[in-house]
């Protein structure tokens, strides 16, 4: 299989390499267009903030490569987000591959910190990309925006209030967590993504 | 619901683990990556690696292990010890560190803060804050592994230091650090109470009932070492225990 890993400008990319080599596949890091869109599948990791990110995709014409991708596609972290409508950080435009917005978490209380960091569990599973994962399985968050709640969610989180921890549409996944980080249910995510037959355009 | 978290620290030394250990099924006991590794399976939510090393080799010593970590772990990991530049910080997170965090080159220089989480988000930047209170009560910044006072207020520097970009504190109060008579209840509700990023609450646990007062309301994470090391504190069965009292764990690994 042939798996591409999207480099660029907030893409931490070593530990997800490592995760992936774990579970047998080698990814290729690269942002030449011609090797993402003859990938079999393709990861967009992302931790950094979203208008620095959005205006290096586009500066490399990545944002136009992305929406064509055809093939089973995963966005991690800020890689989701970019693919929402809009992020509240620095008001950024992105790639508007799901409907859902993206706004900065808002707590009344002290004891409600943000960035949420830690081991928050999600729920209301509804795709393949988790099967074998069990309702209220525990993974590791590191995120002060957050994707509303909608037609796209394929599963939520509580933190302030419900929100997506994941989306999905046509071949486009994205998690909020970082299944390379959430130990062995974060392994079974990522491996699912790798074998199960997602559905492509 | 989001879950407190049990971190254990590991002192690193030219890449080895300083302090003994009791796990009697470790192939190398001195080899940081065999004890993470079964931190990790035991339920550890996170790690904290601390490097000691003082010689020149250390950078590359250290960036090679954070690899090798990185290369066997699939959980959460910061990285500590004289950390000092944009540079440092690269080197560790390109090599697969998920944050690092700093201490007294950042209270010499905060606008280190300021650059590291510019450059690679808050998200990734552990202000570490070593304290002690003085006989007039107030709570000070302890500096060089604490070994040079200041007189700069615990609380000021680690609102200063949220305010310049650190996306968590890890608070360790040298009065408790090694009594295993129980966490810094107060400063660390403190610290937590004024600043709006996560505490990391260290120094003092040596039962899980200490565990369980910090973690009821005050701190959101709590580290400890040779409690850890020595097996007197097992993870799973300390997580049992706190889920029991009611706070959030993250039970199956």
């Amino acid at each position: 299989m042939k798996l591409v890993m999207i480099k660029y400008n907030a893409g931490n990319t070593r530990s997800l390499q490592y995760a992936l080599r774990r579970l047998g596949v080698e990814p290729l890091i690269t942002d030449n267009a011609e090797e993402i869109l003859s990938a079999d599948k393709i990861i967009f990791p992302g931790v950094g903030e979203a208008s620095s990110a959005m205006k290096y995709l586009k500066s490399k014409q990545l944002d136009q490569v992305i929406i064509q991708v055809k093939q089973p596609f995963l966005g991690i972290c800020l890689g989701m987000q970019l693919m929402c409508t809009h992020s509240e950080e620095n008001d950024t435009p992105c790639l508007g591959i799901f409907d859902e917005a993206v706004k900065l978490f808002k707590s009344n209380y002290s004891s409600i910190k943000i960035p949420q960091i830690g081991w928050n569990t999600i729920g209301h599973l509804k795709s393949n990309l988790f099967n074998g994962v069990a309702e209220n399985s525990h993974c590791y968050f590191v995120h002060s925006y957050y994707a509303h709640l909608g037609d796209h969610t394929i599963a939520t989180t509580d933190y302030c209030s419900p929100y997506s921890a994941a989306l999905h549409r046509d071949n486009f996944y994205g998690v909020q967590f970082h299944p390379e980080k959430s130990a062995l249910v974060g392994e079974k995510i990522i491996e699912n993504f790798l074998k199960e037959d997602l559905i492509c355009r | 619901m989001l879950t407190k978290r049990i971190i254990p620290c590991l002192d690193i030394k030219n890449g080895r683990t300083v302090k003994g250990t009791n796990f009697v099924d470790l192939r190398d006991a001195g080899d940081p990556v065999e004890l993470a590794a079964i931190y990790a399976a035991q339920g550890a939510d996170e790690l904290v690696f601390l490097d000691i090393t003082a010689t020149n080799e250390k950078r590359k010593t250290l960036a090679e292990l954070v690899d090798r970590i990185a290369q066997r772990i699939n959980i959460p990991f910061t990285v500590g010890g004289g950390i000092s530049s944009v540079e440092d910080v690269r080197l560790l997170l390109d090599h697969g560190a998920d944050k690092i965090s700093i201490n007294t080159s950042a209270f010499k220089n905060p606008n280190l803060i300021d650059q590291l989480a510019a450059e690679f988000g808050s998200q990734c930047v552990v202000l570490a804050i070593d304290t002690k209170q003085h006989d007039d009560g107030e709570w000070y910044v302890y500096l060089n592994g604490g070994r040079v006072a200041t007189e700069t207020r615990c609380l000021d520097w680690a609102i200063e230091g949220v305010k310049r970009g650190a996306g968590e504190i890890l608070l360790t109060s040298m009065d408790h650090d090694g009594t295993k008579s129980g966490f810094a209840k107060e400063i660390t509700g403190i610290v937590s109470t004024h600043v709006p990023v996560p505490i990391i609450a260290s120094g003092g646990g040596g039962e899980p009932k200490h565990f369980a007062e910090i973690l009821n309301g005050i701190a959101d994470a709590a580290l400890a070492a040779s409690v850890f090391h020595f097996g007197e504190i097992s993870i799973p069965d300390l997580k049992k225990y706190l889920s029991e009292q009611n706070i959030p764990m993250r039970l199956n690994s």
